[in-house]
């Protein structure tokens, strides 16, 4: 295998640096291995296309994801569940995530991980915390604990 | 709650969690702020800028700034077991800007980052916040070859109300980044204290 291609300019490969386009013989064969390929797949062909979950509301970026304590040996949904998926469930079984956690750690798109969740809370793998807005919170203390949590940092 | 379905086992303890946004002009420091009290690495998209790039990212005035926030970074405090603030840097240009929504959506507040040598850049983050009455404060990151200006002097060149914070500090410095949260939680509650009087009397 060649690897000629490699280190060449993004926009070499993709316009050709010749004119004269479409003979064989002179024209440069420019291709991109490895990483600079992109990703092998897709990220939304993960959620089989889907860019949402039915019957949720978005998650929050700062929505906390908590495995469900598994029985050992509940191999019925693990047949239906991608590498990705479980990936997500062990991440959160060691500490609960939030939800941008999780895609920073898998390297995966907010959208594609908000709907691998979704298929994972269907399968009542996790429960999601949803955050309380500030607006919502029921009195002040919680904000002078953020207050005096910094100040002992 | 529609997602507590099944409330059998809590193995942990659930944290509250807060987002206060770090907003400015491109090349401020808000990646510089967020890693400099943060525990995990910030979670960045950086790409050098490119032949794309050039024409509309303006770098004159921010000297040895070859790489800018294309994405968003964010970083974590856990504060205690169960209390976690994350920051989160929202994008540097202007074309970026739909993704402010999402992330300004339910935030305690922001800090927006200013460089007296281009303050123009962070109209855009004061407007967008005094439009939604999200609690902000301006922090005037105060570079080291940058002239300094008093805060009451930025305060006035921003034309910002006389209840915002205006806080000088040094988006590297752990202790001074600290000092900048510390002041956009007490204008958040006291933003808060502001809103619920009227309604109680």
């Amino acid at each position: 295998m060649s690897h000629d291609g490699r280190g060449t300019q993004r926009t070499n490969a993709l316009w050709g640096t010749s004119g004269t386009a479409g003979t064989p013989g002179t024209q440069e064969t420019h291709r991109w291995f490895d990483d600079e390929a992109g990703p092998v797949v897709r990220p939304y062909a993960m959620t089989r296309g889907r860019t949402t979950s039915p019957g949720q509301h978005r998650l929050d970026l700062i929505a906390v994801v908590i495995a469900e304590t598994q029985v050992p040996g509940d191999h019925d949904a693990d047949r239906t569940l991608s590498p990705e998926h479980v990936d997500i469930v062990e991440l959160c079984r060691d500490t609960p995530q939030s939800v941008a956690e999780l895609a920073a750690e898998l390297d995966l798109p907010i959208g594609v991980v908000r709907v691998l969740i979704g298929d994972l809370v269907d399968d009542e793998l996790v429960h999601v915390t949803r955050p309380v807005p500030p607006a919502e919170l029921p009195d002040e203390s919680i904000l002078r604990d953020v207050i005096s949590g910094l100040r002992a940092l | 709650m529609i997602f507590r379905r099944s409330e059998r086992a809590k193995a942990s303890v659930e944290p509250v969690t807060l987002k206060i946004l770090v907003a400015g002009g491109f090349g401020v420091g808000k990646t510089t702020l967020v890693g400099a009290v943060s525990e995990i690495k910030p979670l960045r998209t950086e790409e050098t800028l490119s032949e794309a790039g050039r024409p509309v990212d303006d770098t004159s005035g921010v000297a040895g700034k070859h790489t800018t926030t294309v994405a968003m970074d964010f970083g974590r405090i856990t504060l205690r077991e169960d209390l976690v603030l994350y920051l989160f840097g929202t994008p540097g240009q202007d074309r970026f800007w739909f993704l402010w929504d999402e992330l300004a959506t339910g935030a305690l507040g922001a800090v927006v980052l200013a460089d007296t040598r281009r303050l123009e850049d962070c109209f855009a983050a004061v407007d967008y916040f005094e439009r939604r009455d999200i609690p902000f404060v301006i922090g005037v990151n105060c570079f080291d070859d940058a002239s300094r200006y008093p805060a009451e002097a930025v305060r006035q060149a921003l034309d910002i109300d006389e209840g915002v914070p205006v806080v000088l500090c040094d988006a590297r410095d752990r202790e001074s980044v600290k000092e900048v949260l510390i002041s956009v939680v007490e204008h958040a509650m006291a933003a808060a204290a502001a809103v619920r009087e009227p309604a109680t009397t």
